[in-house]
């Protein structure tokens, strides 16, 4: 029947874990923008083609404003909790750049780079309690949570010791069937504790992002404490949860491809690494909730006109595949492909801020991980590992391993 | 080849100065973009073309006449 509408989000193969569900591929077969029901009944388009999704994020008639009618939110609680936090990921231009750009500095090439050998003495610290640590371990609660954890704590002057809560609270709110009044609460949660800590930062500033921003815009009167907070609650979560998916999510992918892994273990060559950690964040694509938008006025998206109040789900995941957008065959796994141009980032002026940060950690952790432990294998088939098939960011819940 | 440069778009990505380093940068006070070579040699055109084409707020713009 040419006039159902498909549910989106939809199930991936069984068997095939890191490729995007095959009815998603045919979506996307069938033409660049097509409609599809969601959670709450409601019909956005979803956008399959590689240029129209980077035509409709850079377009400035699409809206982040998760307050707007018609912005298609990823499950109950994300509406509920979106509209609680308010930072500017959900901001439209002019505010966005102006908050964005209170951070753009501490983000940048340059001094991400700087940080490089204290993410270096991170990952070889938990490789050596990791190797003398009892066997099986858990890859994911042993290595890829603690190290982008670390890493954003340091920057932005949040204790390590509260790990646990923030860890938990994420995952909570990165769960599509959490509830409303759950996501609310944890939200509020994780505000209050950010607003202690900004206030402790404001008695006593140290040399910290958090800190920073409350000498530059809390003092100044440019942010209020809910904003700094919310801001921080922003970072720590974008932060972490990401990095550690990419770390766990690509071990497992490369596993499946021994010559490759064997390649990166043997490499001297930064270039191929870096190379490397682009091709597994674009044949991944761990965003697989689509980024979503809401047109402010009528556009025409792949040939389709898109009513103003109607909204948009980019799928970055069948974009990052397609034939023709990359070279050779999208649907393999290439180390070697040019995919610097893919859209796990996403794009337009959302694109991700902390991709400097991201790209460093998970270049230092490709290149020294497999290299510090040569006979790294799974401790349990692939098929006993649980993919995380029901939270916003793609990823295994544990990886089991062996040395 | 000649570079052109939006500051105000920049949103401080830092893509166009992993793709072309001789000819991007970013401005130590706050990450937004700089040119350093508005007329960059043939062997950088490559580069900075790909700069051009993933800057997610299609701040670079070439003019190839
Ligand atoms: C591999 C790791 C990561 C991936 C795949 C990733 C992916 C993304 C994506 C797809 C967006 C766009 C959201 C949208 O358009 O709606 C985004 C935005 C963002 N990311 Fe990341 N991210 C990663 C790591 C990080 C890190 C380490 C940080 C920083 C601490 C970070 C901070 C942010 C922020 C602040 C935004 C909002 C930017 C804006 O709205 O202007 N991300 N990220
Ligand atoms: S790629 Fe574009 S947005 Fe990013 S720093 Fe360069 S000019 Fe700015």
């Amino acid at each position: 029947m040419t006039d159902t509408i498909p549910t989106f989000p939809m199930t991936r193969a069984k068997g095939c874990p890191f490729d995007p569900s095959p009815e998603l591929t045919e979506l996307g077969e069938k033409g660049p923008v097509n409609r599809v029901r969601i959670w709450d009944g409601s019909t956005p388009w979803l956008i399959t083609g590689y240029e129209e999704q980077r035509a409709a994020l850079a377009d400035p008639r699409i809206s982040a404003d998760v307050r707007k009618e018609g912005y298609p939110h990823v499950s109950e609680s994300g509406k509920a909790r979106r509209q609680h936090l308010q930072a500017f990921i959900t901001m439209d231009n002019p505010e966005h750049d102006v908050h964005r750009r209170m951070l753009t500095r501490d983000f940048m090439v340059k001094r991400i780079e700087k940080l490089r050998p204290r993410v270096q003495e991170i990952v070889d610290g938990l490789i050596d309690q990791m190797l003398a640590g009892p066997r099986p371990a858990d890859l994911v609660r042993d290595f890829a949570l603690p190290v982008p954890s670390l890493v954003i704590c340091e920057l932005l002057g949040v204790p390590y010791a509260d790990h646990d809560f923030f860890q938990r609270c994420s995952s909570r709110l990165l769960n599509r069937t959490v509830s409303a009044e759950e996501a609310l609460a944890i939200s509020d949660e994780l505000r209050n504790y950010l607003i202690k800590l900004v206030a402790a930062k404001d008695a006593e500033p140290a040399d910290d992002l958090l800190s920073r921003l409350v000498v530059e815009q809390l003092r100044t009167g440019a942010l209020t404490d809910v904003e700094v907070a919310d801001m921080a609650v922003l970072l720590l979560i974008a932060g972490h949860e990401t990095t550690a998916n990419m770390i766990a999510l690509g071990t497992t992918a490369l596993l499946q491809h021994p010559e490759q892994l064997a390649e990166l273990r043997e490499t001297e060559d930064p270039k191929l690494v870096a190379n490397a950690v682009e091709e597994l964040l674009r044949y991944l694509h761990i965003v697989h909730s689509g980024r979503r938008r809401v047109a402010t006025e009528d556009i025409e998206i792949g040939g389709q006109l898109i009513r103003a109040g109607e909204g948009l789900i980019a799928a970055g995941e069948i974009g990052n595949r397609e034939q023709g957008a990359f070279e050779g065959d999208p649907g393999e796994l290439d180390i070697h492909r040019q995919s610097r141009h893919h859209v796990a980032f996403g794009y337009g002026i959302h694109q991700c801020l902390g991709q400097p940060l991201a790209r460093m950690e998970l270049q230092v952790v490709y290149s020294t991980l497999y290299r510090r432990i040569p006979t790294l294998r799974l401790a349990v088939p692939l098929e006993e590992i649980e993919f995380k098939h029901d939270m916003i960011v793609y990823g295994v819940h544990s990886l089991p391993v062996e040395w | 080849m000649k570079v052109l440069i939006d500051q105000d778009k920049c949103v401080g990505a830092g893509q166009c100065v992993l793709a072309a380093p001789d000819v991007f940068d970013q401005r130590d006070e706050d990450g937004i973009v700089v040119l350093l070579q508005e007329y960059p040699p043939a062997e950088l055109h490559e580069d900075v073309r790909q700069a051009a084409r993933i800057c997610p707020a299609l701040a670079i713009e070439l003019d190839e006449a």
